[in-house]
């Protein structure tokens, strides 16, 4: 399908309109999970009452769903989706399937910032840590790209570049934190390891324009992704504007990253494990493989704060700690699977 | 630069010297005005004063710990760098580090561990096994990893091994509180008899490096030309990796992870000293030991009274100078 007036061709590929129903069906079915289950019960039959506004004859029902339960939920499908999209932005533009936000610094950009707010600023309202956060991260992105540059940028660059900016981010959060006061360390911590725990409306319209924006000018720019992961010179061969490309697309990655760690902290491993799946699923090329990244993305933050909710209920498990256990055996699996590369 | 065996030869006793003054130097800046003649009669015609009792129970150990963590640090370091021919490569890296918080937090949380040399047994284990994880992970493959595959799994295994200590920080709050000055990396408040339980492994690995010097620099050449030369390779790094995990592992235990520290030193070194592993070695140890004992001398004067944790101390300086190596000595 191919239109003279829209800049895309869109060859519908039915493996992976079928993988991408699969996977939202599964999103979908996690977050009515997420709507039913918890320390108050709802039934499936009352979950639907309500979200079709209809009376339940329990009138806290509307209150726990609406207000509590659903926000939360659809904040974690949309900081998922995010952080995955930002992540297969991130490994086609680097031809690296190791890279990620959270391994070039960017998440530590926006740590380092919310951290340093917390401490030294105890009484600062948390409604101004998301901006703050989105701002370390795209600080860091941009000196990362200054940094990479010499005469030209080079993923490999970028990469390494990163993890030492990273490794600095870091260390200045230590400081932080061993100057801080522990009550207000642990606010910064659940913070650090990310979490969806009382999100609600007002987060999730501070997220969605962002991803509303930057999602579709990923697919818009599919095809430059496409050629990029075939080689500089290709690329340049092919007639794209390979730095213009690059550039632009770093910063839609660290964007859709900064906009998922400023609502919901620092989530591990979303952003690496997310398109790697979708690639197993559905194969490289990036037209197909961003609307994967970002339902599967989606599906497994609702799946992991759901997990977190329930596995040792009452207590809570930051969804960013459920990730980062899921993430960790399938990324060591990874580095045994790409060992000859 | 002199890099005749004379001049090399020579450098090591001026070395020496220079790092003897720098642990006075180290003794005598503090809180409590000392001055060079208290340090020397608290050991010649010991008092009793508070002042001799400072120098011998505080000064002096912190001193001569930080010298001997920054030698094994740099000397880990430098082995590191020589057997992945990676000039990014160094125990915090690589995530060693890391993974002795991760042991260390978890020792606190599960097991109730609270002393110092209780941390020292967990990190010096967390050490090994990631160490061993990474290494492992190194070697698989056709001809080992490339540098910049290393360096991409350690950062992500540091990424992981983190986000694990943070959870379990998390969990306990009373971890967190007990734990957060050692996680920074410090040399503050270590007494000699923690030191003296990991000397014998220090004094090991050392020994163990030098040995391996000569091998380490054959190697350095490429897996083809050591093999050619009749060298059996996986010997030689696997020992090496012994030294390695020895060296790091006992700096972590009393220290906490330094970043960074192992990761200037030889780079510096190599400039000065070609590139023999017989010479980069011991000139590491030195110039390590001094930067260490430098940088905590910063951490207590920069900001007094209050005082930064070492291992921000050599990430502020490391980090930037690892931007560079990965700006202008990665080839690509």
């Amino acid at each position: 399908m191919r239109t003279s007036w829209f800049p895309v061709s869109l060859k519908v590929d039915l493996r992976a309109v079928a993988v991408i129903s699969a996977l939202a069906a599964l999103a979908f079915a996690g977050t009515v999970a997420h709507l039913a289950v918890g320390e108050y019960p709802i039934s499936l039959l009352d979950v639907a009452r309500t979200l079709l506004g209809l009376q339940t004859g329990d009138p806290s029902n509307a209150f726990i769903v609406e207000t509590l339960r659903l926000p939360r939920a659809l904040v974690a499908l949309t900081v998922g989706a995010a952080l995955a999209v930002s992540g297969a932005l991130l490994q086609g533009l680097t031809r690296n399937p190791l890279a990620a936000p959270d391994i070039i610094g960017i998440n530590a950009g926006a740590a380092l910032v919310a951290v340093t707010l917390i401490v030294a600023l105890p009484s600062v309202s948390s409604v101004y840590l998301p901006p703050a956060a989105f701002c370390g991260a795209l600080m860091v992105a941009l000196l990362l790209y200054l940094l990479a540059w010499r005469g030209h940028s080079s993923p490999m660059r970028l990469i390494l570049i990163g993890i030492g900016l990273s490794a600095m981010a870091q260390a200045l959060t230590w400081l932080m934190i061993v100057s801080g006061n522990v009550q207000e360390l642990s606010r910064a911590l659940v913070w650090l390891t990310g979490s969806v725990y009382a999100r609600g409306w007002d987060e999730l319209w501070a997220l969605l324009p962002w991803v509303a924006v930057l999602v579709p000018f990923a697919l818009l720019h599919a095809r430059h992704l496409n050629a990029l992961g075939l080689g500089d010179e290709v690329a340049t061969g092919l007639g794209s504007r390979v730095e213009l490309s690059r550039g632009l697309l770093l910063l839609a990655s660290a964007g859709l990253a900064a906009a998922g760690v400023a609502t919901a902290g620092t989530m591990v491993f979303v952003g690496l494990v997310a398109p790697h799946i979708a690639r197993g699923l559905v194969g490289p090329p990036a037209g197909a493989l961003i609307p994967t990244a970002a339902v599967t993305g989606a599906a497994l933050v609702v799946l992991s704060d759901l997990a977190g909710r329930v596995l040792f209920a009452p207590t809570e498990i930051p969804a960013g700690i459920v990730t980062a256990v899921l993430g960790a055996p399938y990324f060591l699996y990874l580095l045994y699977r790409n060992r000859n590369k | 630069m002199p890099r005749s065996r004379y001049a090399l030869l020579a450098g090591l006793p001026v070395g020496l010297a220079l790092l003897a003054l720098s642990l006075l130097a180290s003794v005598r800046f503090g809180a409590a005005e000392i001055g060079t003649a208290d340090v020397i009669r608290a050991f010649t015609e010991y008092g009793g004063s508070q002042e001799d009792l400072i120098i011998r129970t505080i000064r002096v150990p912190r001193a001569i710990i930080a010298a001997l963590v920054g030698a094994c640090l740099a000397v880990a370091g430098a082995i590191m760098q020589g057997l992945t021919r990676n000039p990014l490569a160094e125990p915090g890296i690589l995530g060693i580090n890391a993974g002795a918080a991760l042991a260390v937090v978890g020792g606190i949380f599960i097991f109730g561990v609270s002393s110092l040399s209780g941390y020292a047994v967990f990190a010096f284990v967390g050490a090994a096994a990631t160490a061993a994880v990474v290494y492992g992970l190194g070697s698989l493959g056709r001809g080992g990893m490339s540098p910049m595959r290393v360096t991409i799994a350690g950062a992500a295994m540091m990424t992981l091994l983190s986000s694990l200590t943070t959870a379990v920080l998390i969990i306990s709050q009373q971890t967190l509180e007990q734990i957060r000055f050692w996680l920074a990396g410090s040399v503050a408040g270590r007494d000699l008899a923690l030191l003296l339980q990991v000397l014998p492994y220090m004094t090991a690995g050392l020994l163990l490096a030098l040995a391996l010097a000569r091998q380490i620099t054959t190697l350095g050449l490429g897996e083809d030309v050591a093999t050619g030369l009749g060298q059996r390779t996986a010997l030689t790094k696997a020992a090496a990796g012994v030294a390695v995990v020895l060296l790091a592992g006992s700096a972590v235990a009393v220290a906490g992870p330094i970043a960074f520290a192992g990761l200037v030193v030889p780079h510096l070194v190599r400039f000065f000293a070609g590139v023999d592993y017989r010479w980069i070695l011991p000139y590491s140890a030195l110039v390590g030991a001094g930067l260490l004992v430098w940088s905590d001398v910063a951490s207590r004067l920069v900001l007094s009274p209050q005082e930064i944790p070492l291992g921000v101390t050599t990430a502020l300086v490391g980090a930037p100078f690892f931007i560079y190596l990965a700006r202008f000595k990665v080839k690509r």
